[in-house]
């Protein structure tokens, strides 16, 4: 598969070597989604089967426009579509929900498997699937719900950002396929810069409450959201408003880890000190004595046992 | 009472009861330990890399489960809690000091043995319930993602407390002279009888 250098690894799951140093100043990228220009067609969609050669099973409707009606292991994007009613308007917001590229990514903080996630230091986060296991651990570890395991190889899947285009310098696929130009692809910084002006010019337009959606809670994301609602995010199916990697995930593959082995070597090591120091407990010729004469009695006053 | 100035001890069916357990909970920790830190992720080559471990792991667990459950039915009503245990653990220092000279006449259990049993018998109905909750090849589907979180941390926790208590239970065994061959062979010395579990010693003396 076509993943960067090793040099260009910033992060990898499961792993307690440093990585590389010497290429960590690198570009940060980022896709920004423009939610207010975005029309629904799906060609981002079929633009990420296409690139990423995969094959969505045909499935059924659910009566929304929401298809495939989640994220799939082949599916690594979908377009959410929500009716958001207020007073007498109504608003058609539409959300293309995958992977988010979290700066402090819970899924590889979750990993079990070294290697199995990797963080670029361009800020990518990809599964390298030869590392998989398939424990859904991921699924745990994700704010945002995006992991998928496929239920006929159980490896984990999601969207790579196009890491082997970016990599030799194009954008997503689906930032290229989108006919409106809703996705955006560059550095951090300049999609930033380009994000605040749609959102003077959204506020110019009445949405008072527009903004750019780039999480805090998770060091940011290198999937942007340009919302007319940044203010309530959830209204975009369920967008969270404030994600975090879930404490709970937290202690587990934090202060747990070093605690635990601790306790046990403490456990071994006590042992250890309390056999050389105060020794064996073993029985005494008097003790042998006792037990014979007790049997002994017993087993005469009885006949034979 | 056995022949040859042996007590008898356990039967051999509780024996290989035991056996498979201890078999069986010695190769989850190994399993267990290799998905929980990145250190000791060298413990899959042991069950054929990391997808095999993924695999098997559970399915060791429901053997430890099933051989545990006849170990639970097997020894519970000996290990029910009374007067002595309470004497006997606050004289627990002098127990670890090798004086054990003046402490209450036992029955087949100690306090020790008896905290053991209870402590690994909650730990793996724990450990049971919040492993099939991650069992995600069979029932990913019915529970939650924060449900999954918890078990996983559950999960966890209750792992290291059972490997804490294998420790002890392993340790005391090493410790105590005499008392390995009960589950080697089944019968203990009557010396070892006399001086550790008197009053089961009695009892079996009695027995006709």
């Amino acid at each position: 598969m076509a993943t960067l250098q090793s040099l260009d690894i910033r992060r990898r799951s499961a792993s307690t070597e440093a990585p590389p140093q010497i290429r960590q100043q690198a570009l940060q990228v980022a896709k920004l989604i423009d939610v207010s220009k975005c029309i629904g067609c799906k060609a981002c969609q079929a633009a990420c089967l296409e690139w990423n050669d995969l094959k969505q099973e045909i499935g059924y409707t659910d009566g929304t426009y929401n298809n495939p009606t989640d994220l799939t292991p082949a599916s690594w994007t979908v377009m959410r579509f929500t009716e958001y009613e207020h007073g007498d308007d109504l608003e058609w917001l539409i959300r293309k929900d995958g992977c988010m590229h979290c700066d402090d990514p819970g899924c590889l903080k979750a990993c079990p498997a070294p290697g199995a996630i990797v963080q670029y230091t361009n800020g990518i986060v990809d599964f390298v699937s030869e590392n998989c296991i398939g424990c859904g651990y991921c699924v745990k570890g994700c704010p945002f719900n995006v992991p998928r395991i496929s239920k006929v190889d159980r490896k984990a899947y999601k969207c790579t950002l196009c890491v082997d285009r970016v990599s030799v310098g194009q954008a997503p696929a689906c930032a290229k396929a989108c006919p409106t130009q809703a996705i955006y692809f560059g550095s951090k910084d300049d999609m930033i810069v380009h994000a605040e002006k749609r959102v003077t010019d959204l506020k110019s337009r009445g949405f008072k409450n527009a903004g750019l959606y780039n999480p805090p809670g998770v060091g940011g994301t290198h999937v942007m959201y340009v919302l007319h609602h940044a203010d309530r995010p959830s209204l975009y199916a369920g967008l969270p408003d404030d994600p975090r990697i879930s404490p709970m995930v937290g202690f587990w593959k934090g202060v747990m880890k070093p605690i635990s082995l601790a306790a046990i070597a403490f456990a071994g090591v006590f042992g250890f000190l309390h056999y050389i120091t105060k020794g064996p407990n073993e029985v005494s010729e008097a003790d042998q004595r006792k037990g014979d004469e007790l049997a002994g009695g017993q087993t005469n006053s009885r006949g034979h046992s | 009472m056995s022949e040859n100035n042996v007590v008898s001890r356990y039967t051999t069916a509780a024996r290989i009861n035991h056996w498979i357990t201890a078999v069986s909970l010695i190769l989850l920790a190994l399993s267990g330990m290799a998905l929980f830190h990145p250190s000791l992720y060298f413990l899959t080559n042991l069950f054929g890399g990391g997808q095999m471990t993924r695999a098997i792991h559970p399915w060791i667990g429901v053997v430890l489960f099933i051989s545990f459950l006849g170990l639970f039915f097997r020894f519970f009503a000996l290990n029910l809690w009374n007067r002595d245990d309470t004497v006997w653990m606050k004289n627990l220092g002098k127990v670890i000091n090798n004086e054990e000279e003046g402490l209450p006449e036992l029955g087949k259990y100690n306090a020790g043995q008896k905290l053991v049993f209870w402590g690994q018998s909650i730990l793996i109905l724990l450990l049971f319930c919040s492993g099939l909750v991650l069992w995600d090849v069979y029932f990913e589907a019915y529970t939650s993602i924060d449900q999954k979180r918890l078990s996983a941390v559950v999960h966890a926790l209750c792992a290291i407390g059972a490997i804490l208590i294998w420790i002890v239970h392993v340790y005391a065994a090493i410790w105590v002279k005499g008392t390995l061959r009960a589950m080697t062979r089944g019968s203990v010395t009557r010396g070892w009888s006399w001086k550790h579990h008197r009053k089961w010693f009695r009892q079996e003396v009695g027995k006709p």
